[in-house]
């Protein structure tokens, strides 16, 4: 168990060493500026410094992107499924749901507050809409795939079409919508951070992505990048709580959980 | 009186065929003009060339696709339209749902019909000690060989106590032998049950072994060239495949399939 827990974690943690080693020697011995480019050892003690505000500002960024993404999660497989449920229907809408993938959310943030108003809300909402695209197209890839000879055998046996639903399409589709969730869970980090760049003020409940912006107005390039860092962090975090879950629901029968030459 | 071993089971359903044709929206005729009586409890075969039409004719018995032209009556003539629960179908691949057990796969024609919990398992579990999995009852489909999953997916067919089965070259994917054991099990199974059966093959010595009665199909677009009474034992086990009548039946079957154009 550790062994294996070491041949997995150590090479990147060796790479992840030798990396924050080069870039502290390179910065000291060229004498980088640093509102340029702080040295790792700068970064680490404004973390320490300021860990009150930051930590925070993860919490208040981290709660609009969870409730952007569930938001996203929720909505998304609903319109999935809805898109999926006739042909006409995802010809008619599809088209529509496309102009949330391409709508560029810092031109339409400045628009959320003038609905929403400042705080949490516009900000979650930044997170949902650059976050749900991937979820309604895998939630209707998922259930397009599902096998026709399965389809034929409800069929032959009378199923009625919720339970059609939940018995097959459903949990057919599982392991394509867990992967556009996988997606979102980090675009939801994103959304929040861009949101919070219009969507909220400084102050004592100021997000990472308003932090950032402030740090990077008052050139504390480190605490800039401690504030960077912890957003990536946030991001990672959420991807892996998806992954642990689509891997959980998803290990007895999946081919992508099977361990492999089976 | 008739031997009771003999006598059709009470359920068993007939099927008639006139001038059945099949049409595909693309326009090609897979099946012109079939006529095809099989009485209550009978096992035939239908045997033909690949890509004739046979799996076209079965999914018409079926009711899952539409017929052009001709009558397609299954059930006694006057009794009205069965119910469709009274037959049961077996795709060419098991077709299982990978995320339910064994178990769970072989109730879901009764749980489709909305059987009680307690009732449906209890027949799930006595159509998979027919098929003789009963070790296999609480695994995933993923944890079976091939041959496994085909009786399981023999099982969820039989857990109806169909009148008619229809098997659409159900074994042609595994290898010889698991073939020849999954025919022998079939035949058993019939011996013991008497329901109706009508089975899809391409191969010569699977139609001579497992059926009473081998119906020739010509190529596409298919029409009956001819049929073979099978006046075999009705116990039959491998050292049958040698003898001399099992050789001149399949030479008979091969001569009527190259009349047929094969």
């Amino acid at each position: 168990m550790i062994a294996r827990l070491l041949r997995a974690a150590g090479p990147p943690a060796v790479a992840f060493l030798a990396f924050n080693l080069a870039w502290e020697a390179a910065t000291r011995l060229f004498d980088v500026p640093l509102y340029l480019l702080p040295p790792p050892s700068r970064i680490v003690r404004a973390l320490w410094q300021h860990a009150g505000t930051l930590w925070r500002g993860t919490a208040i960024t981290g709660q609009a992107a969870l409730a952007g993404f569930v938001l996203s999660a929720g909505f998304g497989v609903l319109s999935g499924v809805v898109l999926a449920s006739a042909r006409w229907v995802e010809r008619a809408v599809f088209p529509f749901t496309v102009f949330l993938q391409t709508v560029p959310l810092v031109a339409i943030a400045p628009l959320l507050v003038v609905w929403l108003g400042f705080g949490i809300r516009p900000v979650a909402v930044a997170a949902f809409i650059v976050s749900v695209f991937p979820v309604i197209v895998n939630t209707v890839t998922g259930i397009r795939s599902v096998d026709p000879a399965l389809i034929d055998l409800f069929r032959l046996y009378g199923a009625s079409r919720p339970a059609r639903l939940v018995k097959l399409e459903l949990p057919a589709a599982l392991p394509s919508v867990f992967a556009g969730l996988r997606v979102a869970a980090g675009l939801a980090v994103i959304g929040a951070v861009v949101g919070e760049f219009v969507a909220s003020y400084a102050g004592d409940d100021a997000g990472l992505g308003m932090l950032a912006l402030t740090f990077s107005r008052e050139s504390h390039t480190d605490r800039l990048f401690a504030a960077v860092g912890l957003a990536s962090l946030l991001g990672l975090a959420m991807f892996s709580a998806v992954s642990l879950a689509s891997h959980l629901a998803l290990r007895n029968w999946h081919a992508s959980q099977q361990p492999p030459g089976r | 009186m008739s031997n009771p071993v003999e006598s059709p089971s009470p359920r068993a359903i007939s099927v008639s065929l006139r001038s059945v044709r099949r049409t595909f929206p693309t326009g090609v005729t897979a099946v012109d003009g079939v006529d095809l009586e099989v009485g209550p409890g009978e096992f035939v075969a239908v045997l033909g060339p690949s890509g004739c039409g046979k799996s076209t004719l079965l999914r018409a018995v079926a009711g899952l696709d539409p017929v052009q032209a001709g009558r397609v009556e299954v059930g006694a003539p006057g009794a009205g339209a069965p119910g469709r629960h009274d037959l049961a179908f077996v795709f060419q691949d098991a077709h299982l749902l990978p995320w339910r057990r064994v178990r769970g796969n072989v109730a879901l024609p009764l749980e489709l019909r909305r059987v009680g919990r307690p009732e449906r398992l209890r027949a799930a579990d006595e159509a998979i000690a027919q098929v003789e999995l009963a070790e296999a009852a609480t695994r995933f489909p993923a944890q079976l060989s091939g041959g496994m999953r085909m009786r399981v997916s023999l099982a969820r067919a039989l857990v109806t106590d169909p009148g008619l089965l229809l098997l659409d070259e159900p074994f042609a994917a595994l290898d010889e032998l698991t073939r020849q054991r999954l025919d022998e099990q079939l035949r058993a199974l019939w011996r013991r049950r008497r329901m109706t059966v009508l089975f899809v093959t391409h191969s010569l010595s699977e139609a001579a072994f497992l059926a009473e009665r081998v119906v020739v199909l010509s190529r596409r677009p298919a029409r009956v060239v001819g049929e073979v009474a099978v006046a075999l034992a009705e116990e039959r086990t491998a050292a049958l495949r040698t003898t001399p009548e099992f050789v001149a039946l399949v030479r008979r079957l091969q001569d009527l399939l190259a009349a047929g154009g094969a």
